[in-house]
């Protein structure tokens, strides 16, 4: 950052963040010691305790990294607050540490623990943030590290975490470019994922890591179609450009037959086109007779039709993709939708002009028919910017024909008379494009150029003369009038360029003027000692030029013009005098060459051509950087061609998936509310099975018609909305509930036809009214204490408290369920039958694992519902065998009193996130001991303690029990405190083994199963054993492992395996445990718990209890 | 994708800087400053310049050039959107997103930086969720930050990234759910000397100002939808509903946002509301000139014209103007030589008329061209072109909301009618004439 300190930096007193001015800045080398001070404050503050000074240093230090100074000595003091418990002081570490981790890498290494413990955090959005620093900071030894925290982050359950997972491919790949191979291993699993959230973004890690490797898209083809639309905006971009490359090598040219598929509209939309297209037609018809007509590949149709919304989109970055796709891949006729979304973009902001207008001129060069009707659009405001007006000088000269000159003539005649010069000698050289183009107007463009060489701007004549002379270069006989006006000109005009083809011109042309050429010379001889190097050159031209047409009267002239050449200072002026002199006069040494200098010099000069500058310009992807500048950009993908014949399709295919896989509850949601938005399922044939397979859970036929319901349902709204305005309040809420009615019974029927159940809807929506009809006079009250009242009567089931969250939560989800209950509980249900409950304000819905376990499909819910009364009652699961004590002071150490104290498994009810713990106190003296209490906890932060109540006295001889709770924070530190009796105090601790920190729940087999399908990866422990001898059936591992941890019983078909479930007490994280016998008393045990230290023990535990 | 940021002022300091890969020298916008000077005017710095090394693209906003450096391959546009974006942010965050705001906030600019992209690659871009994640500063917030030493960080994880509503937060909560839609309709025309429409279309908004609790879900819809020709929706808009039915139907954001732009074409269609009569010669010899200009409502379908505005861009030889104006105020800048004619109210009995003459640099020849007019206005409680909303309906939530629906017809900032006056005379003498 040396070069920041080249910039004398402004007064930044108005920043609230102190004056962060104190940078290494050795300009102000006077001050440095009172910098090094300042510095040291900085230290002091992020060494103190209070998180408002560490905050207060970190923001001044930010601010100094954001003003480019040098901030990288604090690095050893700012790195040791990674880890601080303040969110903001964390982020602002984060921000400085992904800065300066580079230059000091050995101290960035002191950081990455921390980022490693984050990434087992049970907290989804701190597991992505981690990731996204660690993978941030650019340290070459941690590249081993970041791969492993990418892998685990690629199958991690959160869809957010994959997506950060997805942007820290290409940051691992650009630290590392080895690590290729592996990185693509990951990409190929993510691409797989079938979340919107991480579509964007492993698509933009596949651009930037393995482009050329397309064929891993196949599979993931028509998912990313389907998807598209829900995608965010930036990763819609990127999936776009990509699904094009993709399809130029995979798909026909559509318009490789077009004259034979699409004849009546096609030719008189592009009647206009010239010549170049006709052959291009010919050409296409030669080749029809060796092909089959085209039939457009579905996959090809699928791309264009999901892509076409988009151009709808408000972001202007969106709306170009789709109109590059269109112009790259559809049929022509077609490609005319773009042309309005393109217009639209003219409204915004200049850049995005500039960048539109930019691909416009490209298309309308190609496709001019399509921006024809638009023509208005590109006039030219006195306020555009002048390199907005240029680029719309160019579209109006490409849009240019037979039809519409006479108007854009009129226009640019207007734009002459603009203040911009620049402009104006732009508009000059257009009119002359349009001149060359279109035949008919030349003779009057010409006219109007011709008028403009009085004008008294003198830029605005030099640019006519200028192009006037590439005109009459077309046909110079015709024109010896307009010669003979500009020879007059050369008396004023001073602008170089314009002098010079004047002169060329003449001499060009000298025999259409022969009086007035020679005169021309002769003034010019007077004046070339002061004239521009162009122009010398140009003189010398004319003098060449005449003396060998009109040698007589130019003779001298020549020699006098070659003489004063010769002298000049210029030596390319020098050298060509010299080259003229030998060619044209005759000397005796003059060699073969002077024969032909007649010809050399006054050869017939083919015409310019005056082409516009996007010509070509498509090979470019559009709306690629590349195009923009005309030159290839780093890291430019190549559009490929199209492929003479298709690639096979079948790679596409994709097999369907099974449905048992389970996802979690929002993924499911996401499709339910989302499907009725933007459902683009209908009439889609094969291609679209890849959205079905979004749906994870339940049957196909059961979300299908779930999708129909609710679609429905929202048709209906608007009708009856329409016709019944003047309704009153009362009415809408009874409409509301009718619409829920409908769409319920619809959901238990089997897949049907849109339409069909559609009406079917309609029929019983009518019946119900009519049913609803003599209720309607019931009060809203009552409607509403009737909800009330069902809302605890559905809970009447008996059962656990988190079965009924369950209820709460997914009620949607349970539809049949309901439709056994009564109808009055029914509608009040309703209410809450809306999918936007869903979106009921939890703070977080994914974080805790307790929703995880909470989301269940309409299938097991109601398994759930019908096992409910088999399963055991919590009570019955207890253990029986007796519980064991564990000493908490001895009776010698006690003085006479013995305290044992042991894990009774009942619930704490004053507070459920404690662990109860009985105590037994027995006093072995002969006196009786008082006031037994507990004092002085010294607990880990975040636990806490509820103590038993004092008690009062014990008298000798005898004992007594007590419960205390304490919440040990999913931990199995110990609890210390001290137990005091009227005369002395102990110090006690109080250590849970891990199975103790567990609650028992209840699980189907299906619940289990779906939930440990979340907790896979580094959730998830397993390991083989040997059963202990006594230890090889059901029951008895039953029994020990109850006896090592408080967890349920889960029912399992299945008499191999054993199952449990239980959740912490805590914070309430699942914990699974599965034991598999196999044959010869080996069993794999498996653990499956978000918190994996606690995994980690319990698996020890409990394989040391089967063991023995 | 995005490597780098840099924030120039006016003045060409860079006070801002912010890296998302590895550390790039600010040297770089050397090549940034080499093409403004080029320039000469900010709006014509090219929005993307080639270095040997690196490309810069930059926007140009609220006297900021937002100069951002990419080294490879990518879509131009999304670039200059994403930097829109962020301008827009800080708007949204600030107020106003000058200098001095940035300055002011720039631990939050920076935090927002952070959180809008990662890797170069945009990451969250939607108001709803970064207010969760940064709380915007208040004065109070600011002020209860500075004595508590807590933070505009937001304690808890923001839900709307995870969510399927990525443009809503959760949980919101307001006592007086309201929800206020405002039609804002600009005309841009192009008159000629006679009055006659050569060109005219009407750019709309409808911005909407939601304030409703829980996830209600909208459905807006039109007495006359076939009226717009092109439009461009919020992406909580649902498009197919659009395509069938053509009603609006979304979830909304929390608070502030553009809901769509429409576009209405139809020529006839566009009432014109004012009309002009103006007459403004030069003299050949006497170096002085005229000027008279009356303006008069025209089809306003009885609503006010206010905020009338009419300025002129005069020749440059133009050094001053002696005018009496019958009503409103009016300037002259011998420096820009603009015209302001300050009108106010269109007067239905009284037409607001501007005359006097003009002094031109003696000895210079008269100007040749003819200045255009623009002139801006406002008229309240109309849309111009027509539209009207039927009406609103919300499901999903149980209370009622207030709903209010406010229409403003606007020829300003970006839409005015440019009254012209060479038009005709030239056609008739033009040698383009066909």
């Amino acid at each position: 950052m040396s070069s920041s300190s080249a910039f004398n930096d402004e007064k930044g007193g108005s920043s609230s963040v102190g004056e962060p001015e104190y940078g290494h800045d050795p300009a102000s080398g006077g001050i440095f010691s009172s910098d090094y001070k300042r510095h040291d404050d900085l230290k002091e503050m992020l060494d103190s305790n209070k998180d408002s000074l560490k905050l207060e240093a970190m923001k001044r230090i930010v601010a100094m990294v954001a003003r480019g100074k040098n901030a990288s000595d604090l690095f050893p003091a700012v790195v040791k607050n990674v880890a601080c418990k303040n969110i903001e002081v964390k982020k602002l570490v984060y921000v400085y540490l992904v800065r300066y981790a580079e230059e000091q890498q050995d101290l960035a290494l002191l950081s990455i623990s921390t980022f490693q413990r984050g990434l087992k955090d049970p907290n989804q959005l701190i597991r992505a943030s981690a990731l996204r620093v660690l993978s941030s900071i650019r340290v070459t030894i941690i590249v081993p590290i970041m791969m492993l925290a990418i892998k685990e982050a690629a199958s991690d359950m959160s869809p957010y975490v994959r997506k950060t997972a997805a942007h820290a491919i290409p940051k691992l790949y650009s630290l590392d470019p080895e690590q290729k191979d592996q990185l693509i291993e990951v990409i190929e699993k993510l691409l797989a994922d079938k979340t919107t959230l991480v579509a964007g973004s492993v698509v933009m890690a596949f651009e930037e890591v393995c482009p050329e490797r397309i064929e891993l898209i196949h599979k993931n083809y028509r998912k990313l179609c389907n998807l598209l639309i829900d995608v965010e905006e930036w990763g819609q971009v990127v999936i776009i450009n990509m699904l094009t490359r993709y399809a130029r090598t995979q798909f026909l040219n559509p318009n490789i037959n077009e004259s034979l598929l699409e004849e009546g509209g096609e030719k008189e939309f592009y009647a206009s086109d010239d010549d170049e297209d006709d052959e291009e037609k010919k050409a296409e018809a030669a080749a029809l007779a060796k092909r089959k007509p085209y039939v457009m590949d579905p996959d090809h149709r699928l791309l264009l039709r999901n892509t076409k919304p988009l151009l709808q989109s408000r972001n202007a970055a969106v709306v170009m993709a789709v109109a590059q796709l269109y112009f790259h891949l559809a049929p022509k006729a077609e490609v005319g939708v773009i042309a309005k979304a393109l217009v639209r973009l003219l409204r915004s902001h200049s850049e995005v002009q500039y960048v539109v207008l930019q691909n416009v001129a490209t298309m309308t060069i190609k496709r001019r028919g399509m921006f024809e009707p638009h023509l208005k659009s590109f006039y030219i405001r006195s306020t555009d910017p002048t390199q907005i007006k240029i680029l719309k000088l160019e579209v109006l000269t490409n849009l240019a024909s037979e039809t519409n000159i006479s108007t854009i003539l009129r226009e640019f005649q207007t734009y002459i008379k603009s203040m911009d010069k620049d402009f104006v000698a732009a508009t000059i050289e257009a009119i002359g494009r349009c001149a060359t183009n279109i035949g008919e107007v030349r003779d009057t463009c010409l006219n109007g150029l011709v008028q403009l060489l009085s004008n008294r701007d003198e830029l605005v004549v030099a640019e006519s003369v200028v192009v006037i002379k590439k005109l009459l270069q077309m046909q110079p006989e015709q024109h010896s009038e307009i010669i003979k006006h500009m020879a007059k000109l050369i008396d004023n005009i001073q602008v170089p360029m314009a002098r010079a083809s004047i002169l060329w011109l003449i001499g060009e042309y000298c025999e259409h003027v022969p009086k007035i050429a020679p005169d021309v010379l002769r003034k010019m001889a007077k004046t070339f000692t002061n004239e521009e190097d162009i122009v010398k050159l140009q003189i010398l031209n004319l003098a060449a030029k005449l003396y060998l047409t009109n040698s007589k009267q130019t003779k001298l002239l020549t020699q006098y013009v070659l003489n004063l050449a010769k002298y000049d200072q210029n030596y390319d002026i020098r050298d060509r005098a010299r080259f003229i002199r030998q060619l044209i006069v005759p000397t005796d040494k003059s060699g073969a060459l002077s024969k032909y200098a007649k010809k050399l010099f006054l050869a017939l000069k083919p015409a310019p051509v005056l082409e516009s500058p996007f010509k070509d310009r498509d090979h470019f992807q559009l709306g690629s950087l590349s195009h923009l500048l005309n030159t290839k950009a780093g890291g430019y993908q190549e559009l490929p061609e199209w492929p003479d014949s298709a690639p096979d399709p079948s790679v596409r295919n994709v097999e369907v998936p099974e449905w048992s896989k389970c996802t979690s509850r929002k993924e499911r949601k996401e499709k339910k509310v989302e499907k009725p938005f933007y459902s683009d399922s209908e009439g889609e044939s094969g291609p679209t099975e890849s959205a079905d397979s979004e749906s994870d859970s339940g049957s196909r036929s059961e979300s299908d018609s779930e999708q129909t319901g609710s679609g429905s349902e929202s048709e209906e709204s608007v009708e009856e909305s329409q016709s019944e305005e003047e309704e009153d309040e009362e009415e809408e809420k009874m409409k509301k509930k009718k619409k829920v009615d409908k769409s319920q019974p619809k959901k238990s029927e089997s897949a049907e036809s849109d339409q069909s159940s559609g009406e079917e809807q309609k029929k019983e929506r009518k019946g119900v009214k009519q049913r609803r009809s003599g209720s309607e006079s019931e009060s809203e009250e009552e409607s509403e204490s009737e909800s009330s009242e069902s809302e605890s009567g559905s809970e009447e089931d008996s059962e656990s408290d988190t079965d009924t969250r369950k209820k709460k939560k997914t009620p949607a989800s349970k539809p049949t369920a309901k439709d056994t209950k009564k109808e009055s509980k029914k509608e009040t249900k309703e209410i809450s039958l809306l999918d936007l409950d869903d979106f009921a304000p939890t703070s977080s819905p994914q974080v805790t694992p307790v929703n995880n376990f909470l989301s269940s499909s309409l299938a097991s819910d109601l398994e759930g519902l019908s096992l409910t009364d088999t399963v055991l009652a919590p009570t019955t699961i207890a253990p029986s065998a007796s519980v064991r004590m564990y000493e908490l002071l001895h009776r010698i150490t006690g003085e006479g009193l013995g305290v044992e104290y042991c894990f009774n498994r009942q619930a704490f009810s004053p507070d459920p996130h404690m662990v109860a713990v009985q105590i037994h106190f027995t006093n072995n003296t002969s006196c009786e001991t008082k006031n037994l209490h507990i004092e002085e906890p010294k607990l880990q932060s975040g636990m806490r303690i509820k103590e038993f109540p004092e008690i009062d006295m014990l008298p000798a001889g005898e004992s007594v029990s007590v419960v205390m709770g304490i919440d040990f924070c999913d931990s199995t530190q110990a609890a210390n405190f001290q137990l005091c009796t009227h005369t002395r105090k102990f110090f006690v601790s109080i250590q849970p083994p891990v199975g103790e920190l567990m609650t028992p729940i209840f699980l189907t087999e299906n619940e289990f199963k779906k939930e440990q399908g979340q907790l896979m990866g580094m959730n998830e422990i397993s390991d083989k054993l040997t059963l202990g001898e006594k230890c090889q059936n059901d029951h008895s591992i039953i029994e020990r492992v109850n006896a090592t941890a408080n967890l349920g019983r889960v029912p399992c078909g299945s008499d191999k395996d054993c199952r449990f479930a239980g959740k912490t007490v805590s914070s309430g994280s699942l914990v699974l445990v599965t034991v598999a016998r196999k044959e010869g008393g080996g069993a794999q045990l498996t653990v499956n718990c978000e918190k994996m230290v606690i995994g980690t023990m319990l698996m020890k535990d409990i394989l040391h209890a089967l063991m023995q | 994708m995005i490597h780098s940021l840099f924030l120039i002022n006016n003045a060409g300091d860079i006070f801002l800087e912010k890296h998302w890969k590895s550390v790039i020298s600010r040297s770089v916008c050397d090549y940034f400053f080499e093409a403004q000077e080029k320039a000469m005017e900010p709006d014509n710095v090219p929005p993307v310049i080639r270095t040997p090394h690196h490309y810069l693209i930059n926007i140009y906003r609220d006297k900021i050039f937002f100069v951002s450096v990419i080294q490879t391959e990518v879509p131009p546009l999304f670039v200059i959107e994403f930097l829109h974006r962020v301008a827009e942010m800080f708007q949204d965050y600030f107020g106003d997103c000058s200098e001095v705001a940035i300055k002011d906030n720039v631990v939050i600019v920076y935090e927002l930086l952070e959180e809008m992209l990662d890797n170069g690659f945009p990451l969250a871009t939607e108001s709803n969720i970064l207010k969760e994640l940064i709380k915007p500063p208040t004065i109070l917030r600011s002020m209860v930050n500075s004595i508590t030493g807590s933070s505009n960080v937001g304690e808890t994880l923001p839900t709307g990234q995870l969510s399927t509503v990525p443009w809503r937060r959760a949980g919101v909560k307001y006592t007086n759910n309201e929800a206020y839609f405002d039609v804002v309709e600009e005309i841009d025309a192009i008159l000629d000397k006679s009055g006659t429409t050569v060109f005219a279309e009407i750019q709309g908004v409808i911005d909407a100002c939601v304030k409703l609790s829980g996830m209600p879900d909208l459905t807006l819809s039109f007495m006359n939808p076939r009226l717009l020709d092109d439009v461009s929706f919020h992406p909580c808009v649902r498009f197919k509903r659009w395509e069938s039915e053509r009603v609006l139907s979304f979830i909304p954001p929390d608070g502030n946002f553009r809901l769509m732009s429409y576009h209405v074409n139809a020529q006839n269609l566009v009432a014109i509301p004012v009309y002009v009569r103006q007459n403004i010669s030069f003299f050949e010899s006497g170096s002085s000139g005229r000027l008279d200009i009356t303006l008069g409502p025209k089809q306003t379908m009885g609503k006010t014209v206010e905020c009338v505005v009419v300025t002129v861009h005069m020749p440059k030889v133009v050094l001053n103007a002696n005018l009496t104006a019958t009503q409103g105020n009016y300037t002259y800048d011998p420096v820009t030589k603009i015209l302001v004619w300050d009108i106010g109210k269109l007067n239905q009995q009284k037409l607001p008329n501007l005359k006097g003459s003009l002094s031109l640099q003696s000895g210079a020849p008269k100007p040749e061209e003819n200045p255009s007019l623009n002139i801006d206005l406002k008229i309240q409680q109309l849309a111009i072109s027509g539209l009207k909303v039927n009406r609103l309906d919300m499901y999903g939530e149980k209370y009622k909301p207030f709903k209010g629906v406010k229409y403003v017809t606007k020829a300003g900032n970006h839409g005015h009618f440019v009254v012209t006056n060479w038009k005709l005379h030239n056609i008739l003498a033009s040698p383009f004439y066909v």
